[in-house]
C-alpha cells in the first residue's frame, strides 16, 4: 500500500496526516514535493493542511497550478483515490477535482474549535466505518472554510449523495446556529461523483489519539485503510 | 556626506556625554551609518542600559539549565537527550500604532529567536494588555492584535496554546503585547551566536531587506505622544509564509554540520546581528552591502544597517560549504547571499559602493555601551483599609454573577479560537487551564507552560509583586503535576529616568530573586520594555513570566476540570480572607488601594511541592490553583469545565466575602475520590499542610450551605457573555 502526501511550501499538517495514516497502515507515506513532475505509484494521494504558497492570492489557488497537481488531477481523473484536508479541500476546488468554492468564514475571522458533524455518507470509501447519522466530533482550524456552490451544484451534491459531513451541534441538529462558518446547508465535505475524491475542512488527524483525549477521527483512518487492504 | 548636526545626534537617542565617548573612541566625527548603528546598539532595547545592573542579579542557573540569558533563548534540559529552548519578547510599541503588523511580527520575531538555535517551535504563548473597554481604541486595538497573533502563529503551523488578557486604563494609550515561543531541540543539536573561524564566511538568509522597521529600537525605547501615528512607517511588514520557508530551510540545513554560528535580524537588523555574533568571538566582521538582496532600490548603508525587515538570518560558515548550504534555501525559494567576512581586527568595517560607510571598533560598540545605575525610590501603597469590606450586603452568588461576567474574569475563548491551537497534533491541554501542556513530539513526556503576570499588586507593592508573579507562574505549572524548571521574564515598565518608575523595576527584581531562588526557578531568558507611557503617564509595572515544567509521564496529570460526582473537595493553605488589591476590591467596593495579598515562599514551596506529589504518586486529577478573584470564581471555573456542580459546606465565620473572594496565596483545590480521602489527608497532615474540606461535587449547580446557589448553566452563559458582546456587540 502506498500513501503519497503532497508537501506544498507553507503546508503545516502534512507532519501531522503523515504519523496518523502511519499510526492506521503501519507504514510512512511518501512525502512528495510540489515541484515534482511525477508521481510516485500511490494507492491513496493526501493533499494536506496548511497555508500553500502562503494562502497569498487565493487560497489553494497557487497549488493548484502547481507542477505536481498536474499529476494529482490526471491520476484522480483516471481512479486515483485522493483526500484534500483543510486547505487540501481548498486546492481541491481550486483545481476542479471538485465542485464549489470555498470563501471567508461569515464571522470574518479564523476558527479552531473542535466542532460536532454529523456522517452524512457511510458507503464511501473514506468514511464506511461511521454509521450514518453518527455525530462525531472533529477540530476545525480555518479562516477560509465557507463552502459555497450555486444552488443547482448544491442540488446536484444532495441528489447524488456526495455530502460526506455536515456541521451540528451534539445533537446532530443541522440549522444557522450549529453553522460555524457559514457554509451552504452546513457542508463540512463533500465526495466527487466517482466516490474516489473527498474534500473536508474538518482535521480528522486532529482527532485519532488518546492523549490529546479526541478519537472520533479513528474510524476514518481505519475506512481508508480497509478499503486500499 | 551627511553633516552631523547636534539636532541629528539628539534625534539618534543619544545623549551628550554618550556622544563625547563616541568622539574619544573613534577620534574624529562619525559618519552618518556610524551613528546610527551606535543609536541602535546603545538604544534601551539592545543595550539594557537602565536595566542590566539590576538583571544580573537574578538567579539564571540551575541544574537543568543549558543556557542561561545573552543567547538568542534560554535552553534547559529535559530529559533523554531533549532540549527545552524558549523565550518571551515585547512587541509592544509597534502593536500600538500599527495593531495587526505589530503583533504579527512580534510572534515571527520569537519564533526566530528559538528556531535559529535549532529548535523546532512547538508552542506560542503571549500576554496581551489594552486599556479600559470603554476607551475608544481599545476594541479596534485588540481586534487587530488578535488576528495579527493567529495570522502570523497560524501560518506557521505553531499553535498558540495559552496566555493572556487584562484591560486596564493604564494600557489606554499603551498595550502590551508580549509573545513567548518554546521550542525542542536535541542537546546535542544546538546552535549558537558566537561567530568563529577568521577567513569565514558572512552568510544573509531569508527575505530581501526593506526600508521598513528602520529605528525600530530606538523607537521602543522612546516614550509615545500624540504623533505617535507618524511612526507608522516605522513598523515592520510580516510575511509569515516565507517565515515558514524559512524555519524549515534552517531546520534542514541544521541536520547537517555546516552552520558555525547563527543569528536572527530582529531589533536594529543587521547591525546587531552582525555586532552582536562578531563580539562574543572576538573577532572582527567586514561587510560589503552592494551584497545585501534588497527590495527596494537605492538603499543607503544607513538604511540597509538599520531596517528590521523580517524573516531574515545571518550565519556563519566555511567557505567550501557555501554550495551545500544555498542548495537548501534554493529548494526553498529564499534569498542566500555571502555579505562578508570574518577578521582578526575586532572592527565592524562596511563598504557600500565602493566606499567606507563604517569602522568601528567592536569593543566600543559593546563593552563601551553605556550602563546606568539610576536612581530609584520605592513606592508601597498604604495597609488596605478592612472597615470598607461590611458594607456589601450582596449575597455570595450575586457577586459570583457579576465577577464572572467581568472583563477580566471572564472567558477568553473569544480569543483563543482565533488561535490554531492544535496544529503539530501534540496539545494535550488547551487553553483555559491554569498551564498548557504540549506533548514532547514522539515521547510520552510532556511541557506544563503558562505566560502570567498581576500587574496591579506590583504596582502597589513593587517587590511583594515580584515575588508573586514569579510563585504564581511555579504554581501554575505545579497545578497540572508538573516540575517547574526555569522561567523567561519579560518585564514592561515606564521611563526609568523616573525614580518611582526605576523604584518600581528595582522592587519588583528584588522580589524576584527571592522567589526565583527559594522555589529554584531561575530566569533563563528575556527582554526589557521600558518607556511604556503615554504623554508623561507610565503603565502599571508589568512583569510577565513565562514558565515552563516538565511532566515526565503523560499518562498521568491534572486539570482544573471536575470529573466526577461525589468527589470531596479540598482547599489547600490557610485562607485569611484577605481582599487588598483583589478583583473583588476593584469591582464591587470600586476600591484599587492598599497593600496585595503577601505571599510566603517557604510555605509555597511546601505546599506545591505536596501538591505536585498528590499529583504524581497519589494521581490526584482534579487540580485548580486559586488567584485572581479567589476560591469562588477559581470552583466556577472548575464547574463550568467539568459541567458538574458542588455543594459547599462551609462553616458561619467562613460565609464571608474574604473567604469567598479573597486572593490569598499559596492555595489550591483539589478534588479526591473518596476512596482516596485518608490518603490525601495523611499525606497532608504528614507534611503538615493545612487543609480543609469545603464541599462535595454534585448534581449541575454551586450550592452554597444549602442556601445560595446557581446552574453550572447560567454560569457557563455569563462566563462566556461578556467577550463575545464587547467584541461583536
Amino acid at each position: 500500500m502506498n500513501i503519497s502526501v503532497i508537501v506544498f511550501p507553507g503546508s503545516n499538517c502534512d507532519r501531522d496526516i503523515a504519523l496518523s495514516l502511519k499510526k492506521f497502515s503501519n507504514k510512512d507515506p511518501l512525502m512528495v514535493w510540489h515541484q515534482d513532475h511525477s508521481l510516485p505509484e500511490s494507492d491513496l494521494i493526501v493533499l494536506p493542511g496548511g497555508f500553500s504558497y502562503g494562502d497569498y492570492l487565493r487560497c489553494g489557488s497557487m497549488a493548484a497550478n502547481s507542477p505536481i497537481m498536474k499529476e494529482v488531477v490526471k491520476s484522480a481523473n483516471n481512479g486515483s483515490t485522493v483526500i484534500g484536508i483543510c486547505n487540501g479541500f481548498q486546492i481541491l476546488t481550486e483545481s476542479g477535482l471538485l465542485p464549489g468554492t470555498l470563501i471567508q468564514n461569515q464571522g470574518l475571522s479564523f476558527i479552531c474549535k473542535n466542532t460536532p458533524l454529523k456522517v452524512e455518507n457511510d458507503s464511501s470509501f473514506f468514511t464506511h466505518n461511521y454509521k450514518k447519522d453518527d455525530v462525531i466530533n472533529i477540530p476545525i482550524a480555518h479562516n477560509e472554510g465557507n463552502y459555497y456552490a450555486s444552488d443547482d451544484v448544491v442540488k446536484d451534491i444532495e441528489d447524488n449523495e456526495l455530502v460526506a459531513f455536515r456541521y451540528c451541534d451534539q445533537d446532530g441538529e443541522i440549522n444557522n446556529k450549529t453553522n460555524p462558518n457559514g457554509s451552504i446547508k452546513n457542508i463540512a465535505g463533500i465526495l466527487n461523483k466517482n466516490g474516489n475524491v473527498l474534500g473536508m475542512m474538518p482535521h480528522p488527524e486532529r482527532a485519532a489519539d488518546s492523549i490529546i483525549g479526541l478519537n472520533d477521527g479513528e474510524k476514518f483512518f481505519t475506512s481508508i485503510i480497509e478499503s486500499l487492504q | 556626506m551627511t553633516e552631523i548636526t547636534k539636532e541629528l545626534v539628539e534625534e539618534h537617542g543619544i545623549n551628550n556625554d554618550e556622544y563625547k565617548f563616541i568622539l574619544d573612541s573613534l577620534n574624529r566625527e562619525p559618519t552618518i551609518t556610524e551613528l546610527g548603528i551606535f543609536s541602535a546598539m546603545w538604544s534601551e532595547h539592545c543595550s539594557y542600559k537602565s536595566s542590566k545592573n539590576w538583571l544580573k542579579k537574578l538567579p539564571t542557573k540551575n541544574n537543568k539549565v543549558i543556557q542561561g540569558p545573552g543567547e538568542n533563548a534560554g535552553v534547559i534540559d529535559i530529559g533523554d537527550g531533549d532540549a527545552a529552548i524558549f523565550k518571551m519578547e515585547s512587541h509592544n510599541h509597534p502593536s500600538f500604532i500599527e495593531p495587526y503588523q505589530g503583533a504579527a511580527t512580534g510572534v515571527g520575531g520569537i519564533m526566530r529567536d528559538v528556531f535559529t538555535m535549532g529548535a523546532r517551535p512547538v508552542a506560542l504563548l503571549n500576554s496581551i494588555r489594552f486599556g479600559d473597554p470603554k476607551h475608544s481604541k481599545t476594541k479596534h486595538l485588540l481586534s487587530g492584535v488578535v488576528s495579527g497573533i493567529g495570522g502570523y502563529g497560524n501560518c506557521m503551523g505553531v499553535p498558540t496554546v495559552g496566555g493572556e488578557v487584562e484591560f486596564n486604563s493604564c494600557y489606554n494609550d499603551n498595550i502590551l503585547v508580549n509573545a513567548m515561543c518554546v521550542g525542542v531541540a536535541k542537546i546535542d543539536k544546538i546552535f549558537y551566536s558566537k561567530a568563529s573561524g577568521i577567513g569565514n564566511s558572512v552568510v544573509y538568509v531569508g527575505s530581501k531587506t526593506g526600508r521598513d522597521g528602520i529605528h525600530g529600537a530606538t523607537m521602543a525605547s522612546a516614550e509615545f505622544d500624540d504623533d505617535s501615528d507618524e511612526k507608522r512607517p516605522t513598523v515592520q511588514v510580516g510575511d509569515p509564509f516565507a517565515e515558514k520557508l524559512l524555519l524549515e530551510a534552517c531546520l534542514e540545513l541544521m541536520t547537517k554540520d555546516v552552520i558555525i554560528a547563527i543569528q536572527d535580524m530582529g531589533a536594529a537588523g543587521l547591525t546587531s546581528s552582525a555586532v552582536e555574533m562578531a563580539s562574543k568571538g572576538d573577532v572582527g566582521i567586514d561587510l560589503n552591502l552592494d551584497l545585501v538582496p534588497c527590495r527596494e532600490s537605492k538603499m543607503s548603508a544607513y538604511e540597509i544597517m538599520l531596517s528590521e525587515s523580517q524573516e531574515r538570518m545571518l550565519m556563519i560558515i566555511e567557505p567550501d560549504r557555501e554550495q551545500e548550504a544555498k542548495a537548501v534555501f534554493d529548494k526553498w525559494g529564499l534569498d542566500f547571499s555571502t555579505i562578508g567576512i570574518l577578521t582578526d581586527t575586532n572592527h565592524l568595517v562596511i563598504n557600500h559602493h565602493g566606499k567606507l560607510k563604517a569602522e568601528i571598533k567592536l569593543d566600543i560598540l559593546e563593552s563601551g555601551a553605556p550602563s546606568y545605575n539610576r536612581p530609584y525610590k520605592i513606592i508601597r501603597e498604604p495597609e488596605f483599609d478592612k472597615s470598607k469590606v461590611s458594607e456589601v450586603l450582596d449575597s455570595s452568588i450575586d457577586i459570583l454573577r457579576i465577577l464572572i461576567n467581568s472583563p477580566n474574569l471572564c472567558s477568553r475563548r473569544w480569543v483563543w479560537e482565533q488561535y490554531d491551537h492544535m496544529v503539530m497534533n501534540d496539545t494535550v491541554l488547551t487553553p483555559g487551564g491554569d498551564a498548557a501542556i504540549v506533548r514532547v513530539h514522539g515521547t510520552n513526556k510532556g511541557l506544563a507552560i503558562s505566560a502570567d503576570s498581576t500587574p496591579r499588586y506590583c504596582s502597589a507593592d513593587p517587590q511583594e509583586g515580584g515575588r508573586q508573579v514569579v510563585a504564581e507562574s511555579w504554581r501554575n505549572l505545579t497545578s497540572v503535576g508538573a516540575l517547574p524548571i526555569a522561567i523567561t521574564d519579560c518585564m514592561n515598565f515606564g521611563n526609568p529616568e523616573k525614580e518611582e518608575i526605576m523604584g518600581q523595576f528595582a522592587g519588583v527584581v528584588s522580589g524576584m530573586i527571592e522567589a526565583c531562588n527559594t522555589l529554584d526557578f531561575p530566569v533563563v531568558s528575556g527582554n526589557v520594555s521600558l518607556y511604556n507611557e503615554t504623554n508623561g503617564k507610565g503603565i502599571n509595572p508589568t512583569p510577565v513570566i513565562g514558565g515552563v515544567g516538565l511532566i515526565k509521564d503523560l499518562n498521568h496529570f491534572s486539570t482544573p476540570l471536575i470529573k466526577r460526582e461525589n468527589d470531596v473537595v479540598i482547599l489547600i493553605g490557610k485562607t485569611d480572607g484577605y481582599l487588598g488589591q483583589s478583583i473583588y476590591a476593584k469591582e464591587i467596593l470600586n476600591n484599587t488601594s492598599g497593600l496585595p495579598p503577601r505571599v510566603n515562599l517557604e510555605n509555597e514551596k511546601k505546599i506545591g511541592d505536596v501538591v505536585r506529589d498528590l499529583i504524581n504518586i497519589q494521581k490526584i486529577d482534579t487540580v485548580h490553583d486559586i488567584s485572581d478573584g479567589g476560591l469562588l470564581i477559581a470552583l466556577a471555573e472548575m464547574c463550568i469545565a467539568g459541567n458538574i456542580g458542588v455543594k459547599l459546606d462551609l462553616n458561619k465565620e467562613e460565609m464571608n466575602h474574604g473567604f469567598l473572594f479573597g486572593e490569598d496565596q499559596g492555595r489550591y483545590i483539589i478534588s479526591v475520590p473518596k476512596s482516596f480521602l485518608s490518603s490525601t489527608i495523611k499525606t497532608l497532615e504528614g507534611k503538615g499542610i493545612y487543609s480543609q474540606n469545603i464541599g462535595e461535587t454534585r448534581g449541575k449547580k454551586i450550592i452554597i450551605n444549602e442556601q445560595d446557589q446557581i446552574s453550572i448553566e447560567t454560569l457557563r452563559d455569563l462566563h462566556e457573555k461578556w467577550f463575545k458582546e464587547y467584541m461583536e456587540g
